[in-house]
Formats: structure tokens, C-alpha cells, sequence
């Protein structure tokens, strides 16, 4: 091993009721792409802030090459050679490349001597990018090599890159792998911190497993198999959800030919959208985030209107059904966006539980709200989805993201859905509550409900998905049955690489 | 270094507690605005918030705070609903003018009938009219668009210019001498809103009023309809996605607003002002945005607010001419409660934290 680049010993930071990092210490060498694993919640981002000067640790300490290190900001740990990608691009849609990063510098040199060393940069490197692009105009992955080339600008020592991957096609990150793996080989060390196991098995050197801010192992990934890391990082053995293969029933709900212009300005509208669900199944959608996921949910929990008959539900016509009359019939969804769209961040449990609630628990009557029994309900979802807090009198802004999601999956659930639709159903939870999330997904399948399960996360989807169908620019795919499809085949269902070319390395 | 951190959900004290903190504020900073003004602080507080309820001539004032605060709740609550869901009617001043000349004109047209039907039909006309002049913002705001707070406030300078051009037209006095102004309707005993028990204050705009805190908490708490207006104000994509219809949540919140508007301005022409005049509103559409506020747009916050607002108002009219107070000096203190309310709302949902700098 080479020589040793950064040193953390003991760092400790603790935040008023938790403390998100407890005597974490390891080394980071020259040119190691080490990586950084643990659930959310671990303490992972706490400690790369502690790292990139963005937060100040209590106590312990880190040397640079032999010599303390302790950035005040940013700006100092840049000038020490510590770049950082943040999985939050902070771009300018409206400006050029070249503009965008000259707004990052601290004295951007003229325009066309910028333009030919991101020239310069991104051949090297195998990341082709026009310096003079508008922004607005790329696609994820190449707005992240925007961020990529701005860090490398600064002729870095240690590339933080936080969670890259969650954006990208496989096609997109086997050419990103391909960069870091260029720019290790020429001694720039890497911290990449992902909870993605066979990720980090193909890329990394050398990893280190955070659970509650505790350092809790180092393995070589190479040599660990993704199961025994899991259970490092979750700290018991992990329960694979199980189903019962079964013939699929009649069809439950049925999109035909469906065309929807989006809301918002900059969403995606969905085009001739024609799919099939029966009852028992569970159809999985993949797709990169912005593909027209957020439309289809809207246009199935009824918040965006369609034509009678583009959306039927047991050969029935409800395209121009409102939410509530939907959930009378029992279509139920659950959006991506727990706080401000699948709850309310101020009102309490009870209240939450009477969002979606009302009509199928018969929480109300005529009009007038039955708050016991929806108090009664909001205790069930927490007691039978083990949702963590003191109880439903609770503002749901005061949850964690993993126990809101747990509610707000329960609240769907807990309502015996003859379809069920969700999106993004485990992002942000940890691993043991995703896999209760997914085998509670299971079960209602089981029960003869039919699911649609739209997520970024392929994994999962290969998990619990009986078919796989891509959002590519607001076109859904053919579904495919999941057995036995690969990876290349998913990877190619959702764009390819968005024309993105491979890296000359 | 003081810092504010967000509370993990809105402390249940302080929402109580910043309304009574702000009058306190108001009073110690009113104070020393009276000071400066070179009256005796402590005296002028005392003739605000004391004489009216205590003092000598507290008997004739008593009534007043009924007088006074009735509009004010009346159109204050209806205001709260729309602000609770994030709706601005800011034109209830023109929707309590509009109401007075319906209201007011349905009453002058069957002069000099006698009739128990008249007055309820007056009421009527009062409440259709202001809701009618609330609906052209919600109209316009549901099929167009536009922005509720510039419209529903640029239609109140119209409906003063109708106020006038009736007061001087179609419904002046034909046996006025000329002068502008309509009959008076405390003189036609169909028409006239009357005290219910003589020298109590009390007439039938209080007594909507009480109803309508009573009607809008059971709203609020305890129905479908005002759960969605809540949840639209804490989160819009989630009343959405629960089923709200934002078009009609628009319409009934501008709609009711107004109408109870309307109703405050009926009240008030048909009984304490009596005549349609030029100068017939005095602001009470305005200050009930004050009073929404102070009430922390809670039906029994509003109520107390009400009263509280009537009372600098008499204390206020009573200042001016003791002390010789400036009426400007007045509106300062009120303008104060709103400004002292709206600062020191941020601790509820933040707390204040000293904490020593982290060294650069």
C-alpha cells in the first residue's frame, strides 16, 4: 500500500439528542478508492462534512500527509486538495457549462482559457462535455460530470463523491467507473459513499462500515460477499423478503394509449403510456428520476385528470375520477415525497392518517370527522408498520424520513387496496425496514392486490417485481418478466447511456 | 452568536404565548412612543386599556367593545378560513361596503313598508353582495389565474367610489336638504338593527357574530371541509393528492369571506351608523386582518382578538381627546400589536439558541 494520505482519529460530532459520529477513525491512502457504507442515518454525511470543512467536529482530529488537518470551510479544505461531489448538483440550468463552473471558482482565468482546459480535462479523463452547452439541456449523468470537472479543475488529492450512482444508468455508471478508476490509477484518492453493495464491490479498494456514527468493521469489498456487508452495516442478519410464485389473476388495472402533459413547467409529460396489471402481481417501473415517474403517479392517484377510458380499473373507466372517488374504489398510491405531498409536515399522525384515510376506514360521516377512529387507525399503522415515535399526536415533520415512509406505506396498505401504487417506496429507509416495507408489498400481492412499484432502486425491483417495465422521456417500455433479465437488458429498457459516450481510456 | 434552530414541531406554548407577549410588547414600546410624544406614558396606557372597561365612564363605553368588535370578528373569521389555506382576500373592506349598500338598498326600497320580512331580506341582500364582490377576485383567480390579494384590494378603492356615487345618487335622502347621505335606517323600524336589550350593545351583528365563531370551530375541527382547508395551507400538494379541488376551495373560502363581509357592513349601516354616507367604512376590513392574526386565525383566538382590537380603538378615541394623542400615534400602536404578533411568531416553530461562535 502506498503512502498515507489522510489520517482520521477519533472524530466525534454530536447533535442535540444524537450523536451522528462516535470515535470514527481510519486512513484513507494515495490513490485508494475507499468507500464509505452505511444505512441512513449512519453518519456518513456528517462525517465527509467534518472532512470538507462544512461542519466542525467536537472533538478528535485529522492529518493530511503527517500534518493536521482542520479546514475551517470549504474554501480551505480546496485549497488543501479535498474536492467533493455533492448528490445535489448545484447548477445553473440557464448558463453554459464553462459559466458554471467559473462560478465555482475563486478567480475563474478568461472564458476561452477556462473553455480549453475543461477541454483539456474532460479528454483526459474520458468525460466528453462541451464547455459551451447550456445546462438545462444535459442529461443527469452529463450534469454530473459538470460537477466532476469543476472538482477536477482543482487538481484534487481526495475526490469525496457522495451517493453518484443514484442518477445514473448502469450504462452511465460503468463509463463513471471507468473516470474514477483513471484517476486512482494516477494517485487521486476517492471516498465514495454509497449503501449500493455490488457497486462498491466493483470499485473499491478498501471500505470502511459506519452504523449509529460508529466505525463498526473495515473489509476488503473484493473479498466480502454483499450479504456479509449488509449485515455489517445493519448490524444482524438480514431477512430476504420471500414470495409465493402464483399465477397472476384477471387484470386489475389497465392504462391504454395514455398521453398526459405534465403541471410543472419542467416535468415530463407521458407519452401513449399502455400497460397491464392483474391482480397478484407486482409490476415494477425503473427509469432515471425525471422520466415521468411523479406524472404516472399523479395520473393513477387521480391528481392529474385523463380520459374516461385511458385509465381502467377492473375494466371499468376512472380516468376522470378525482382521488377520493379512486380510493372509494380502491386504487391506493403512496408518492416519493413523504413531507408536503404524501403527508403534511405540521399536522399529527392522526391528522395524516385522515388524508387517505377517511373514505375507505370510514373516518368520516357526511362530512363530519371521526377523530377517535382515526386516532385508532394512526396507532394501528404505527403498531403493525413498527413506525418509531411517541405516538400519533405527533407532527409528522418531527419523524425521521425511514419511520414516515414506514407510515405512510402502512397507511396505504393497512387499507386492503385492490390496487396499490407506489413510488420510490424505500428510499431513505434502512435496510431492515425497506425489506419489512418490501415483503409488506408482498404480501398485499400475495393477497391478490395488484401493485405497481416505481423505483430507482433496481435491486429492489429485481426483488419483488414479477415484470419490468422502463419510464425512458415519459415512454413506458414493453414489460418483461424479471426472470432472467440482465442487467445490460434493464440498462438498455432505460436509455442506454442517453448517448452519453464511453470514456477513451 | 444567537441562532434560531427549527423545533421539531410547533411548540404548543408558545403559539399561546406570543399573542400575550406581543400586547405586552406593544404596551411597553407604545409607551415609549407616547413618552417621546411628550405625554405621561403609563396615564396613556391606562386610558387605552383600562378606562374603557373600568374607569368612570366605563358604562358608555361597555357597549361599545360590542360594537366595535362585532364587525371585526364577523370579519375576521371569514378572513381566517381563506388565510388558514393560503386564499388573501385583503378586499374585505370593499365586499363590508358592498354588503352595506345591498343590504342598505333592499331596506330603502320598501320605504316606508312596514314589514318583519324586510329585515331578514336586508340580510340577505347584505350577504349576497359582499359575496358577490368576493367572487370576481375568485373568479378571476380561478379561471385566469391572477393574484387574489391585488384584486380583491384594488376592488375596494371601486367600491368606495360606488359608496360615494350612492351616497350622492341613486340612494341619497329625498328629504335630506341636499345633503349626501341616504335616510336613516335607524328611524325605519323594519329596517333598523336595533339593540336587543336597550344599552347592552348588543344587536343582531353580535349576535351573527357568536354564531359564526361557533359554526367556524365546528368547521375547523370537527368537518371534511375545513380539515381541507387546513391541510391546503400546511401542504397544497397534499391536499391535492388527498382530493381537494383547489378551484373550489378557492371559491367557497372568497366566497364566505366575503359574504360575512358583506353581513358586518349590513349590520353596521342598518344599526350604529345607520345611513348610507361617503364616509361610511372606518377601516374594519383592515383591521380584521389584524385581528385574523392576533387570533392566531383560531375561532376563540379571533373573538378575544376582536374585543382586544375594540378596546384600542374606544381606549385610542378616548386617548385622543384627554390627552390630545395624535390619531397617528393610534394607528402606530395598533400597526405595533401586528408587527411584535408577526415577530414573535417565529417562536413557535424556532427556538433561540446562544451558542459561541465556531472559531474560523
Amino acid at each position: 500500500m502506498s503512502e498515507m494520505l489522510l489520517r482520521i482519529e477519533g472524530l466525534t460530532k454530536a447533535y442535540p439528542g444524537v450523536v451522528a459520529n462516535d470515535h470514527v477513525s481510519f486512513d484513507i491512502a494515495e490513490g485508494q478508492v475507499h468507500a464509505l457504507l452505511g444505512e441512513n442515518g449512519a453518519g456518513k454525511s456528517t462525517l465527509v462534512k467534518m472532512i470538507y470543512g462544512l461542519v466542525k467536529p467536537d472533538s478528535g482530529r485529522m492529518l493530511l500527509r503527517g500534518k493536521p488537518y482542520a479546514p475551517a470551510e470549504p474554501r480551505a479544505a480546496r485549497a488543501d486538495g479535498i474536492a467533493m461531489v455533492f448528490q445535489h448538483f448545484s447548477l445553473f440550468d440557464a448558463l453554459d457549462v464553462a459559466e458554471n463552473i467559473a462560478l465555482g471558482m475563486e478567480t475563474p482565468p478568461p472564458m476561452r482559457d477556462l473553455a480549453r482546459r475543461i477541454r483539456e480535462v474532460s479528454e483526459t479523463y474520458g468525460l466528453p462535455l462541451d464547455p459551451f452547452r447550456t445546462v438545462g439541456d444535459l442529461s443527469a449523468g452529463e450534469r454530473q460530470r459538470v460537477e466532476i470537472i469543476r472538482c477536477l479543475l482543482q487538481d484534487p488529492k481526495l475526490l469525496i463523491m457522495d451517493e453518484p450512482t443514484s442518477v445514473l444508468t448502469p450504462q452511465e455508471v460503468e463509463i463513471l467507473f471507468q473516470t474514477l478508476r483513471k484517476l486512482s490509477a494516477e494517485g487521486t484518492a476517492i471516498l465514495y459513499i454509497s449503501h449500493k453493495l455490488e457497486e462498491i464491490r466493483t470499485l473499491c479498494d478498501h471500505a470502511t462500515v459506519l452504523r449509529l456514527g460508529k466505525n463498526v468493521g473495515e473489509c476488503v469489498p473484493r473479498e466480502t460477499s454483499a450479504r456479509d456487508m449488509a449485515e455489517l452495516m445493519v448490524g444482524s442478519t438480514l431477512k430476504t423478503p420471500e414470495r409465493v410464485a402464483k399465477a397472476p389473476g384477471p387484470v386489475a388495472l389497465e392504462l391504454t394509449g395514455l398521453s398526459v402533459a405534465s403541471p410543472s413547467a419542467f416535468g415530463t409529460a407521458l407519452k401513449n403510456v399502455s400497460v397491464q396489471v392483474s391482480q397478484g402481481e407486482v409490476l415494477g417501473i425503473g427509469g432515471v428520476a425525471g422520466n415521468g415517474q411523479d406524472e404516472l403517479l399523479a395520473v393513477l392517484s387521480g391528481e392529474i385528470r385523463a380520459p374516461r377510458d385511458a385509465v381502467k380499473l377492473d375494466g371499468k373507466g376512472i380516468g376522470t375520477l378525482g382521488p377520493t372517488a379512486r380510493r372509494a374504489l380502491g386504487l391506493l398510491s403512496a408518492p416519493e415525497e413523504r413531507l408536503g405531498h404524501a403527508a403534511a409536515p405540521d399536522m399529527s399522525l392522526t391528522e395524516n392518517a385522515m388524508l387517505t384515510g377517511s373514505v375507505r376506514e370510514g373516518l368520516e360521516r357526511r362530512g363530519f370527522l371521526k377523530w377517535g377512529a382515526a386516532q385508532a387507525f394512526a396507532e394501528r399503522i404505527i403498531k403493525d408498520f413498527d413506525v418509531r415515535t411517541p405516538g400519533p399526536g405527533n407532527a409528522a415533520r418531527a419523524l425521521s424520513g425511514g419511520n414516515l415512509q414506514k407510515f405512510v406505506i402502512g397507511r396505504e396498505v393497512l387499507q386492503r387496496p385492490r390496487v396499490l401504487v407506489v413510488n420510490q417506496p424505500t428510499w431513505g429507509v434502512d435496510a431492515s425496514a425497506a425489506a419489512a416495507i418490501r415483503q409488506a408489498i408482498l404480501d398485499l400481492a400475495d393477497g391478490g392486490a395488484a401493485v405497481i412499484c416505481i423505483s430507482q432502486d433496481l435491486d429492489e425491483l429485481m426483488e419483488i417485481a414479477d415484470r419490468f417495465a422502463a419510464l425512458n422521456e415519459g415512454r413506458l417500455t414493453a414489460p418483461r418478466p424479471t426472470a432472467g433479465l440482465t442487467i445490460d437488458e434493464i440498462g438498455l429498457m432505460m436509455g442506454g447511456a442517453h448517448g452519453m459516450e464511453v470514456a477513451h481510456v | 452568536m444567537i441562532v434560531l434552530e427549527k423545533r421539531p414541531q410547533p411548540s404548543q406554548f408558545w403559539s399561546l404565548a406570543t399573542p400575550i407577549a406581543a400586547v405586552v410588547a406593544t404596551m411597553i414600546f407604545g409607551g415609549l412612543l407616547f413618552a417621546v410624544l411628550g405625554k405621561n406614558p403609563v396615564e396613556a396606557i391606562r386610558t387605552i386599556f383600562w378606562d374603557p372597561l373600568l374607569g368612570e365612564f366605563a358604562f358608555y363605553y361597555r357597549p361599545q367593545l360590542l360594537i366595535k368588535g362585532a364587525p371585526l370578528v364577523l370579519i375576521a373569521i371569514g378572513l381566517s378560513l381563506g388565510f388558514k389555506a393560503g386564499i388573501w382576500n385583503i378586499g374585505a373592506e370593499g365586499q363590508y361596503i358592498i354588503g352595506a349598500l345591498t343590504g342598505a338598498g333592499v331596506g330603502l326600497a320598501f320605504y316606508p313598508m312596514e314589514s318583519w320580512i324586510i329585515f331578514p331580506l336586508m340580510v340577505l341582500a347584505g350577504a349576497l353582495g359582499g359575496w358577490a364582490w368576493a367572487m370576481i377576485p375568485a373568479l378571476l383567480k380561478v379561471k385566469f389565474g391572477t393574484n387574489e390579494i391585488l384584486v380583491s384590494l384594488m376592488l375596494v378603492y371601486v367600491a368606495e367610489q360606488l359608496l360615494a356615487s350612492m351616497s350622492l345618487g341613486l340612494l341619497k335622502n329625498p328629504e335630506g336638504f341636499g345633503f349626501p347621505g341616504s335616510r336613516n335606517l335607524q328611524q325605519y323600524d323594519s329596517a333598523h338593527n336595533a339593540e336587543l336589550i336597550a344599552g347592552s350593545g348588543m344587536h343582531w351583528g353580535v349576535v351573527a357574530a357568536m354564531i359564526t365563531v361557533i359554526f367556524a370551530y365546528v368547521l375547523l375541527n370537527r368537518h371534511m371541509l375545513g380539515f381541507h382547508i387546513r391541510l391546503t395551507g400546511d401542504a397544497p400538494r397534499a391536499a391535492r393528492f388527498a382530493g381537494v379541488n383547489p378551484a373550489r376551495l378557492i371559491l367557497f373560502c372568497l366566497g364566505i369571506s366575503g359574504a360575512l363581509a358583506g353581513l358586518a357592513g349590513l349590520f353596521e349601516v342598518a344599526g350604529p351608523a345607520g345611513q348610507i354616507s361617503i364616509d361610511f367604512n372606518t377601516g374594519y376590513g383592515f383591521t380584521a386582518i389584524i385581528v385574523a392574526f392576533l387570533g392566531r386565525l383560531h375561532p376563540i383566538g379571533i373573538l378575544l382578538a376582536g374585543l382586544l382590537m375594540a378596546l384600542t380603538y374606544i381606549g385610542g378615541e378616548i386617548a385622543q381627546s384627554q390627552m390630545g394623542l395624535p390619531a397617528a400615534a393610534i394607528q402606530v400602536f395598533q400597526g405595533m400589536l401586528l408587527f411584535f404578533l408577526l415577530a414573535l411568531d417565529v417562536l413557535t416553530n424556532f427556538r433561540i439558541r446562544l451558542k459561541t461562535r465556531e472559531v474560523a
